[in-house]
């Protein structure tokens, strides 16, 4: 849905949609009124960008355990940064297309197999070097070898080969893949001069931003890259500055007291009230990330399908969006996807909270006994306060559900992807349907959290992959996400807007459905008014 | 040796070193039973078995734990506090910054609220069971009763937010003046000394209203003297033992126990350093900042001790 | 026991610790409704519905500060009585002994305070079952060796006076050193502790929650309840502020009990000349 209403937006912008329609179309798209103004004042840039000054954001996501190298960045704060002082050989735009950045242009093979990228001519490193093909290939190598630590490895499987040949770029993968590009856009692939082979965390890239103050889990400070070749549209002010603020209330306590000009994870019960401060906006927008609770399909008594959907039917998802989102946000379907991936389709019925389904396959399960789950603050947002929802809507059905919450600390290590049935969160930056079934739905994935195996998914996956024919992979998609809505061992209960809260000196911000402030490129885009 | 007293600090401090290497054993062993895998964890929720796989190997974690403590120890005799796992940098710049950091706030705390909590502890005495001394007992329990993170939050909202005075966020750096640095740190500072404050005030004005009970204070009330220099001759250097070891206990609190003033007003400090690493298993940054928090804490408590043995004229000169 | 001879403070410092008291004890019985139920809005204001407003999941925050006041005052009341009874006696025999026992076990607190507390917790109740008996007991003994330095400070300048000498010379054994000559003197700074250590009992308790390692949800103690509902501060929503001040007003009239009995025993001992 959120596509398709920021594309509606933006032919509004562009004046080929009236401002009128365009509302009467995001009311049938489910938007309130107030969401679609916004989106369309969002979309629509105020004066041009202005030069100058120091715009600073206070983010959420930093540790003192960060580091500069890009194959290490997990949190918001070090891939934020990454996004002043690096650059990708793609982006995501906020439409869901593939922007070329470092690439001019992108050619594949007609079976999809071979890719070739043109590096764009004349840009310069923070130290002078010229970028070439081969800086790319060194770093897509250095992200892809046997024994590197990146992040991205999961991503880079799959390459069979890859060269630099004058300016081009060009990979060969072992299988089809017509959403490659869109692989590129990953935040870890940024270009360094040698791929980082010779220093990984030097913090030298092609951004508009040079790197002048490096303080892991207080502060970072840029300074505006003069020779950046995409001046006209990065890098508007002076010096920018990100300070590490995990705490929420901190947080916006800095931003009410004019200390930053931006934050991000605004907590979804105070959005409303930080919207009625003088000065201050909030900017939210729905996206691809959701809020899970994970069932281990091959663990007792998780194997059985009929206990499955008793909880699933269990889970009042309206109560969630209402309670826990605040209404930013938008219900989940017991499947990973929603409107804001390509190729969804939008008939597959949405499941409800209806006790008597719950009851009636809780007892064809024959379970009794109370069920455990697992949480932690660090779940997601909320997850201590949804998982006690949950337990009160599962008790209405019968279903004895005992919350434990479990530290923080160690929760991603021993809780996640271990326990049979915890809570968790994906973030939305997988811009395609394959990228999100690859990772945590085929039977050989790393992260296969729901311990789904099934081998006429992964046949499924694999063919629409390789297809070409839009129409056809539409129908391939709806039948793997059926599957997972009536089988899988995931619970969906909600889709989560990302929240920022902006003061009004900042100029130039446009929401992106992909990830939260500006999905991380706030502070290169956006300007002091 | 000579005197009685040279031997006992010389025995004191003797321990303390003592103390100081069964501390490093125990914090060893600490880091050894925290669950969780270190590689893991650096890698965090998105990392492939692989990456994970080589990570452990490039850290050498598959040794032998002794063999682990031995090298660690002896990098540490010799200055050497090893290298973050996490970001590979050596730990002792890093700590170094945050260690000063910490001190800066806590010194500034210490100064204001140890001089304070002694008058106010000894005005509470001279104004014993009239209106200045439940003011100052009403006024210190109150603060001290307020969860840290909510007194910081209600002097944000307050200070910060509402009247704009200082600053929430009291991120120092090197580049500003000190007037700059006392401005930012200000709000952190007034939390600390309100947290302190009330404990150091009770236990002076106990332990001294205590000895106030002993003969020789009426003989000294007897022969005249004024209320006040009782107090000050007579009661308070008899006093003294308890109100040092609880001011100790609090200067050590100020350095080691400020994770949650440090995360809400995001002081660049050891604590919040150390619960970073925590979560990321990061063993030798754990391990060097739980020595130097072991470390500043067996040398207050040194101190503590050797005043105590001054201070008192019996443990001075013992039977 | 003359009760005329009772301060106003005290009476009203025990008038509102038995009142918290009594709330804890029948709060299944006069809280309007369930502990986790949700019955309204998220951060409703006061009403005549609901007395308090309601809380960060729109459960009835009356109700929710009475459970609590039960999680916070019981927890927090054991893990004190421990932490001074083994604190206290180890302490003063410490002081009696002197030596080597009082060597080996001084060190051992020092060895053991010198770890910070809270990292101390951590490492120790990830290891263990997380349980109420676990966290009180791990409560408990970290804390008593705060108690155990202040006991054997003040009972090492008691022993040696000469009326713990002439007890000795009449040949007493450790135990009616400790329990006849040693406490009743030393009564007056521990007691004044003893409330200390309970509001202390109260915030470690929510730094624990803080980490996660705290009591499981839905149960609540009071810190843990400002913590949930700290975001609101920033916009003026009562919803933190009242477990905050409830903490307050519990510490202060414990502590005025606590120092109606230092007054109390300082003039027995007064009395004793």
């Amino acid at each position: 849905m959120s596509q398709e209403l920021n594309y509606l937006a933006k032919l509004a912008v562009e004046g080929k949609l009236g401002r009128r329609a365009f509302l009467g179309k995001a009311a049938a798209l489910g938007a309130s009124t107030a969401v679609a103004t916004s989106l369309l004042s969002g979309t629509a840039l105020a004066a041009g960008p202005k030069k100058g000054g120091h715009l600073k954001a206070g983010l959420a996501g930093g540790e003192s355990t960060n580091s500069l190298d890009p194959a290490t960045f997990l949190t918001q704060v070090p891939a934020d940064f990454g996004r002043m002082w690096g650059d990708t050989l793609v982006e995501v735009s906020r439409i869901g297309e593939i922007e070329y950045r470092l690439a001019e242009s992108i050619e594949p093979s007609a079976d999809a197999k071979t890719w070739h990228f043109t590096i764009r001519k004349g840009v310069k490193f923070h130290n002078g070097k010229t970028l070439t093909a081969d800086d790319v290939l060194k770093t897509m190598e250095r992200h892809s070898g046997d024994d590197t630590k990146s992040g991205a490895l999961g991503i880079m499987r799959g390459i069979e080969s890859m060269k630099a040949d004058g300016d081009v770029f060009s990979v060969t993968l072992t299988t089809a893949n017509a959403d490659l590009p869109y692989l590129m856009s990953d935040y870890h692939l940024i270009i360094q001069p040698n791929g980082g082979m010779d220093a990984p965390d030097a913090g030298i890239g092609t951004g508009p931003y040079k790197v002048t103050v490096n303080e892991p889990g207080v502060r970072h400070v840029g300074e505006r890259y003069e020779d950046y070749w995409d001046a006209g549209n990065r890098g508007h002010a002076d010096t920018v500055e990100i300070v590490v603020l995990n705490d929420a209330t901190a947080r916006t306590a800095a931003l009410q007291g004019g200390q930053v000009h931006m934050i991000n994870r605004v907590e979804p019960k105070i959005a409303d009230l930080l919207e009625r401060v003088p000065g201050v906006s909030v900017k939210s927008v729905s996206g691809r990330g959701h809020y899970v609770f994970l069932m281990h399909c091959n663990t007792a008594p998780f194997d059985n399908n009929d206990l499955r959907l008793a909880l699933k039917y269990a889970i009042d998802r309206e109560e969630m969006v209402d309670k826990i989102l605040r209404g930013y946000g938008s219900v989940g379907n017991d499947m990973p996807i929603n409107g804001g991936y390509p190729l969804f389709s939008e008939d597959i019925p949405q499941r409800t909270y209806d006790p008597e389904k719950a009851s009636y396959h809780y007892k064809k399960s024959g379970h009794s006994g109370p069920i455990t789950l697992q949480t932690a603050a660090t779940a997601f947002s909320g997850a201590v306060d949804a998982a006690q929802l949950f337990q009160q809507s599962a008790a209405k059905c019968g279903i004895t559900l005992d919350v434990k919450r479990e530290p923080d600390d160690g929760y991603w290590t021993e809780v996640w992807n271990k326990q049979p049935f915890s809570a968790s969160y994906w973030g939305g930056s997988r811009p395609v349907q394959d990228q999100m079934y690859s990772t945590a739905y085929k039977s050989d994935a790393d992260w296969n959290d729901t311990r789904f195996f099934r081998p006429d998914f992964d046949k499924l996956l694999l063919a629409a992959r390789a297809e070409l024919d839009q129409a056809k992979r539409v129908g391939l998609y709806r039948e793997m996400g059926l599957m997972v809505h009536n089988e899988g061992g995931v619970i969906v209960p909600m889709f989560n807007d990302f929240i920022n809260a902006v003061s009004d000196t900042v100029g130039g911000w446009e929401d992106d459905p992909s990830g939260e402030s500006m999905n991380g490129f706030a502070l290169a885009k956006t300007w002091l008014a | 040796m000579g005197h009685p007293i040279l031997n006992l600090v010389a025995q004191r401090v003797a321990l303390g070193c003592l103390l100081l290497l069964m501390a490093s054993v125990l914090i060893f062993i600490g880091t050894q039973i925290l669950p969780g895998d270190i590689a893991q964890s650096i890698l965090g929720q998105s990392a492939t078995p692989e990456a994970v796989a080589n990570l452990r190997k490039d850290l050498g974690l598959n040794d032998p734990a002794y063999v682990r403590y031995f090298t660690w120890l002896s990098g540490v005799l010799q200055g050497d506090l090893g290298v973050a796992l996490s970001n590979g940098k050596p730990i002792a710049q890093a700590v170094g910054q945050r260690l000063s950091n910490t001190l800066f706030l806590a010194g500034w705390a210490a100064l204001i609220s140890v001089p304070l909590a002694v008058l106010l502890g000894l005005l509470a005495v001279q104004y014993k069971n009239r209106w200045p001394d439940k003011l100052i007992s009403g006024v210190t329990l109150t603060t001290i009763s307020l969860p840290e993170f909510f007194l910081g939050y209600l002097l944000i909202y307050f200070i910060s937010v509402q009247l704009r005075w200082f600053p929430s966020v009291a991120i120092i750096n090197d580049s500003m003046s000190l007037g700059q640095k006392l401005n930012t740190i200000a709000l952190p500072v007034a939390v600390l000394v309100l947290v302190v404050l009330a404990q150091m005030m009770r236990m002076t004005r106990a332990a001294i209203l205590n000895v106030m009970q002993s003969a020789y204070i009426e003989t000294a009330e007897l022969k005249g003297i004024t209320p006040f220099n009782v107090i000050r001759k007579h009661a308070f250097p008899n006093a003294i033992a308890p109100i040092i070891n609880v001011i100790m206990l609090n200067l050590a609190y100020l350095v080691v126990g400020v994770v949650i003033v440090e995360v809400v007003f995001a002081y660049p400090g050891m604590g919040q350093y150390l619960v970073d690493h925590v979560s990321k298993r990061d063993v030798p940054v754990v391990q060097a900042c739980a020595l130097i928090f072991a470390s500043v804490y067996i040398s207050l408590n040194i101190v503590a001790d050797i005043v105590s043995i001054v201070a008192n004229p019996r443990l001075r000169h013992p039977k | 026991m003359n009760f005329k001879r009772i301060p106003i403070s005290a009476f009203v410092g025990i008038f509102a610790t038995s009142g918290f008291l009594f709330i804890a004890l029948f709060a299944p019985i006069i809280a309007p409704y369930g502990m986790a139920e949700i019955v309204g809005d998220v951060w409703e204001p006061m009403s005549g519905k609901f007395w308090l407003g309601t809380d960060n999941i729109g459960r009835d925050l009356l109700t929710r500060m009475m459970y609590g006041a039960r999680t916070t005052i019981f927890i927090a009341g054991v893990a004190t009585i421990l932490s001074f009874g083994l604190g206290s006696v180890l302490g003063f025999t410490a002081a009696v002994k002197g030596g080597w026992v009082d060597m080996v076990m001084s060190r051992a607190v020092d060895l053991l305070m010198s770890i910070p507390t809270l990292i101390f917790a951590l490492v120790v109740l990830s290891v263990l079952p997380g349980n109420l008996l676990t966290l009180i007991v791990v409560m408990g003994i970290l804390d008593s060796t705060r108690v155990y330095r202040l006991s054997r400070a003040v009972a090492v300048d008691i022993n040696v006076m000469d009326y713990v000498e002439a007890a000795r010379l009449r040949g007493e054994g450790l135990r009616w050193i400790i329990f006849k000559e040693i406490l009743p003197n030393a009564l007056s700074p521990l007691v004044a502790e003893l409330g200390l250590r309970f509001i202390f009992m109260i915030l470690f308790l929510s730094s624990l929650s803080f980490l996660g390692l705290g009591i499981q949800p839905p149960e609540a103690d009071w810190g843990s309840m400002v913590k949930a509902n700290k975001d609101g501060i920033n916009f003026g929503i009562p919803a933190a502020l009242i477990p905050g001040f409830a903490i307050a007003i519990l510490a202060i009239s414990v502590n005025l009990v606590a120092d109606w009995v230092l007054n109390r025993t300082s003039d027995l001992k007064g009395g004793r000349g």
